[in-house]
């Protein structure tokens, strides 16, 4: 039920641009080409900042790190300065290893001492990796795109897109991103399908994006190496649209092609959709309290900003309960 | 255990075809052995709680008060405007599942909802009905559900099945902890009057005695001399502690439960011989008894005042510093909450080894040692006499406490401390210790005697790995530094791996340690014979 | 080819069918962990089951004193005591057993040499069952046996204390009196 809306919710979007691509209507592609995709960047933009603004706003009242390691205490014992830090330098290699190489899932493969076939375990070093290729493919494919919205290709651009299609197959060249990240999505959806412990706690929020980046990556794909769109038109519109001249792409939307105006909707819905998803973990993980704080609060005090003063049970009246009691047994009291 | 029988076709069904329903079309069962019985009135009162009267939580009817649902989706806004682990960690899961068979209860119990994210869910899928628009409009398709009577009942009974250890939190990749929103949940049912009496009681006794026991000042100073005895009968030295002394140097705060039940006494036996072997000038204090914060397992704002007689009396004394015993949460509190919450400490100086002159710079704002860190300076610069082979009877195996281990990082002191004064130390498997420790299955106030099931599943991962060491290495001894994993250990230990017996590193260490003027020991601290000396 | 030999060449596939069939008395996605988690530190459930089935069904084979089964059912036997089965649904497991390897029996052509020894064979599983109610009720009373020796060790000191205020003289004077040696055994008795 849940796969089936998630999925049946993207292929409505696919028909849905599908039926507007192909009128041929310059008014209609004009609201796929320029008006969605705007309004989509827009959402996007203001809404990630809104979400991360909002969290911003509730503060971290007490410092509570996920301390993974020794922490700091004589010179003679060894600090793990990196799974346990006390300094700023320390949080950032922390931080730098759970965003660039997800630290904390890898962790899942130190396992010793198995026994049994050797087939069957390994689940949890595939989700690591199937993660690791996702998040990577993805930032490679965005970085491939700049080229699109730029009159001179820069050299860095040409020289990631000759990495990615270093296997030198295919005509034009087969980006190895293409393939690992259509593997990947497709790992990272049929592991929710298929094990049950991950099927249980899904919910249709999971597949949805799951789906759609497919689809998006399909189109890509298709577009890229099957189906072939006017490229020159793409580029005038994508250039139009990042130095927001309205106006001079026009021209062309309707020789570009069905194909991209799939692939630009749903990149779109995807835009649009982000600040509102689980996909905010981009933006949350920075600010994760049990990641990005030193374990320091024992050295340096943490302040509490609506830190308020409680209700106590004093010395003064707990001498008064027991007083008596106290000084049969002998012990100092602060009133006779 | 189920109270009635099923018919054996219905067995068959129940069994072996469990129920495919989705997790928030299973309705909560309370069960009996998992859960602890509802806190009195008495004890809610005696700390201004909400909603104080008698109740039990496997009646129908829980007594809660008009309005309720009101009062927890204020609660709510409330918290996730002053927490952004809250805000944060409702937001940002992506259900990947890497959490999923990382907590003891879910290990031990095989039941979904103890998965660290389906806990978390539980929770999320009110926030989502509240307080996100998808939720508010999509409903369940977005995974969002109304807080029922139900749902309610449902947290209570799985917020009261984790222990707040944190151990899911090591592998998350946001590093989403599960505590974090146990004790929201925690807070809120605290806003009801859903508390358990095993935790409400030692929070009234904190609250007006100074610990959680509710002993009184008398008391306390008599618990303490019965000790002294036992230490003059093993050692032939008479020692003399004080209590409530101004002008001492050092104050020491140490569990309760230490002074109560073996084999924590021994452990506090401990303390006693190590301070005056040093002549260590420190007192004991009765209103200041308590180093544990069962208050941290209901709100944040009663953990506070609790807290705060640490403080208060360390200035009323005119102490220099503060060494704190061996317990877990309580240096959880210690370490991330104390100077937060009731500091700065400004009164007081920055930790100085009388004995070895070590300064300990890492606690130089709060002003508090933990007591393996202090020992282990001892030992490091050679001021303690030891002779470990007075445990060579014992093949040793430790335990990380959760807390010292997931919210402090105290690894290797203890273990330091432990290999020497024992000849025989063997570390349990390495997923099971240090940041992967597992936890006994009891902390968190669920160390009570009516959930003894829920207790003996959730210990059951720390259990195992222990029975692997006694096989593997003999392992007898199972040392911690955590007041609640010596009274809880005992238990399980008693139950899965019934030969190995179970203590605190002190105990260990006073029993190796070498005093002036001391006679022959003959005995250990638990006054049992030692190998090699039954003829004296 | 007796049915010793048969058992044995099927073990492997009994033992996976009996595995599983205790497994799926675990709701679907916990099944799915116990069966899939190798590590027997990460699931000591799943993996103290497999060990288990394997000894006594090796045990059983050999056909010795039932007895020597008892460590490895009580392996068993003792995690399902406290988890959330009735005690026949504790239980069941060992008559499963029956229906697995009658299963696996199936598939042989000629039947008649061995279903002798097959009769033997399930009495010796259901001496099995009775024995591991005997563990399973040994399990319980621990339990309880537990309940009570906290809450006496819990109040221990507390009786010690009164027993102190009462000989507060005799004890002074002499620290190994009558007394002492009687708290001492008292309280040994409190800690086990």
């Amino acid at each position: 039920m849940k796969i089936l809306f998630s999925f049946f919710t993207v292929v409505f979007l696919v028909l849905l641009v599908f039926a507007g691509a192909t009128t041929g209507n310059k008014y209609v592609l004009f609201l796929f080409g320029v008006i969605i995709p705007y309004a989509a960047f827009a959402t996007f933009l203001l809404g990630f900042i809104y979400r991360v603004v909002q969290w911003g706003r509730s503060p971290v009242p007490f410092r509570i790190p996920t301390t993974c390691g020794q922490q700091q205490s004589f010179p003679w014992i060894k600090q793990n300065k990196i799974e346990n830090p006390s300094t700023t330098m320390g949080v950032i290699v922390r931080m730098a290893l759970e965003v660039f190489l997800f630290r904390s899932l890898f962790r899942n493969l130190k396992t010793e001492l198995r026994d049994g076939p050797k087939l069957s375990y390994g689940s949890d070093k595939w989700l690591w990796l199937a993660g690791l290729a996702f998040h990577w493919s993805f930032l490679i494919i965005l970085i491939r795109h700049y080229r699109f919205f730029i009159g001179e290709v820069p050299s860095v651009i040409h020289l990631i897109e000759s990495l990615d299609s270093f296997l030198q197959v295919g005509v034009p060249l087969v980006y190895i991103t293409d393939a690992v990240i259509l593997a990947a999505v497709t790992f990272l959806f049929l592991r929710r399908v298929y094990i049950p412990q991950v099927n249980y706690i899904s919910l249709a929020a999971d597949y949805f994006p799951l789906f759609l980046i497919l689809g998006i990556a399909i189109s890509g794909v298709l577009m890229r190496y099957f189906i072939k769109v006017h490229i020159v038109g793409v580029k005038e519109l994508a250039m139009g649209l990042i130095s927001l001249n309205f106006m001079a792409p026009a021209k062309n939307l309707q020789e570009i092609g069905v194909i991209f105006y799939i692939h630009l909707f749903l990149i779109s819905v995807l835009f649009a959709y982000f600040p509102f998803s689980k996909l905010m973990h981009m933006g949350g993980v920075f600010l994760s309290p049990t990641r990005n704080l030193s374990n320091n609060s024992r050295m340096v005090r943490h302040i509490n900003p609506w830190n308020y003063p409680v209700h106590v049970h004093t010395y003064e009246e707990y001498e008064e309960d027991f007083r008596d009691k106290m000084k049969a047994a002998g012990l100092p009291v602060e009133k006779e | 255990m189920a109270t009635k029988l099923p018919k054996p076709d219905e067995l068959a069904k129940i069994d072996f075809t469990p129920p495919e329903t989705g997790w928030m079309d299973t309705p909560v069962e309370i069960k009996p052995g998992m859960f602890c019985w509802g806190a009195k009135a008495k004890n809610l009162r005696a700390v201004e709680f909400p909603n104080a009267r008698d109740w039990s939580p496997a009646e129908e009817d829980w007594k809660l008060p008009g309005e309720w649902e009101g009062t927890v989706l204020e609660a709510m806004a409330d918290r996730l405007s002053k927490y952004r682990s809250f805000k944060l960690f409702m937001d940002i899961c992506v259900r990947c599942g890497a959490c999923a068979d990382k907590c003891h209860f879910f290990i031990g119990s095989g039941d979904p909802k103890n998965m660290p994210v389906l806990r978390a869910e539980l929770m999320r899928s009110v926030y989502r009905k509240y307080f996100t628009t998808p939720g508010k409009v999509l409903g369940k398709l977005a995974g969002a559900r109304e807080l029922t009577y139900d749902v309610l009942k449902e947290w209570w009974y799985y917020f009261y099945q984790c222990t707040e250890c944190r151990r899911c939190s090591v592998f998350c990749p946001y590093g989403i902890d599960t505590a974090e929103i146990t004790m929201m949940g925690r807070e809120f049912t605290n806003l009801l009057g859903l508390n358990t009496d095993w935790i409400a009681g030692p929070v009234a006794n904190c609250y007006m005695k100074g610990n959680h026991l509710g002993l009184e000042p008398h008391t306390i100073k008599s618990s303490i001399e019965f000790f002294l005895d036992d230490i003059e009968t093993v050692t032939g030295i008479k020692i003399e502690p004080t209590f409530n002394r101004k002008g001492a140097e050092i104050l020491f705060v140490t569990p309760s439960g230490d002074l109560f039940a073996d084999p924590g006494t021994y452990t506090a036996m401990g303390y006693l011989m190590l301070f005056h072997e040093l002549g260590l000038d420190y007192t004991w204090s009765t209103y200041a008894s308590e180093g544990g914060n069962f208050g941290y397992f209901t709100s944040n704002e009663m953990a506070k005042r609790l807290n705060s007689k640490i403080y208060a009396e360390a200035k009323r004394l005119g102490v220099k510093w503060i060494i704190g015993g061996e317990c877990g949460h309580m240096w959880r509190v210690l370490n991330q909450y104390m100077d937060t919450w009731n500091g700065p400490a400004d009164f007081l100086e920055v930790p100085k080894s009388p004995i070895t002159g070590t300064v300990f710079e890492n606690a130089k704002s709060t002003k508090m040692v933990h007591i393996t860190e202090f020992t282990a300076d001892l030992i490091k610069n050679g001021k303690l006499k030891l002779d470990p082979s007075r445990n060579d009877h014992l093949k040793v195996t430790y335990h990380d406490s959760c807390n010292t281990a997931r919210g402090m990082g105290l690894l290797e002191e203890p273990r330091y401390v432990i290999k020497s004064v024992c000849n025989n130390f063997y570390e349990m498997p390495e997923n099971t210790i240090r940041e992967q420790t597992f936890c006994c299955g009891s902390g968190t106030g669920l160390n009570a005697s009516e959930n003894m099931d829920l207790r003996m599943k959730g210990g059951f991962p720390r259990a195992n790995a222990v029975k692997y060491v006694r096989d593997k290495h003999g392992v007898n001894m199972l040392a911690n530094i955590c007041a609640i994993d010596r009274a809880t250990l005992k238990a399980s230990m008693e139950y899965w791996v019934p030969d190995v017996t179970v203590c605190g590193t002190h105990e260990l260490v006073a029993n190796a340690l070498v005093m002036k003027g001391e006679k022959e020991r003959t005995q250990d601290l638990r006054l049992e014979t030692l190998p090699g000396k039954e003829g004296n | 080819m007796n049915l010793k030999d048969v058992l044995s060449e099927k073990r492997s596939a009994i033992l996976k069918r009996w595995f599983d069939v205790i497994v799926e008395t675990y709701p679907a996605d916990t099944a799915v962990f116990l069966k899939n988690q190798k590590d027997r530190f990460a699931n000591p459930v799943g993996a103290t089951i497999s060990q288990g089935i394997e000894n006594i069904f090796d045990e059983l084979l050999q056909g010795g004193d039932i007895g020597r089964v008892s460590p490895f059912l009580d392996n068993i036997v003792r995690i399902r005591a406290v988890q959330d089965f009735t005690p026949s649904g504790a239980l069941t497991f060992i008559f499963n057993l029956k229906k697995v390897i009658r299963e696996e029996l199936e598939s042989e052509a000629d039947k008649t040499p061995i279903l002798k020894d097959l009769t033997a064979l399930e009495s010796r599983i259901d001496d099995l069952a009775l024995l591991s109610f005997n563990i399973y009720m040994q399990c319980r009373e621990k339990l309880y046996d537990i309940r009570a020796n906290e809450v006496k060790s819990r109040t221990f000191r507390l009786l010690q204390r009164a027993n102190l205020i009462c000989d507060i003289e005799d004890q002074e004077q002499e620290p190994d009196s009558e007394d002492n040696k009687l708290i001492n055994i008292k309280r040994k008795e409190a800690a086990q």
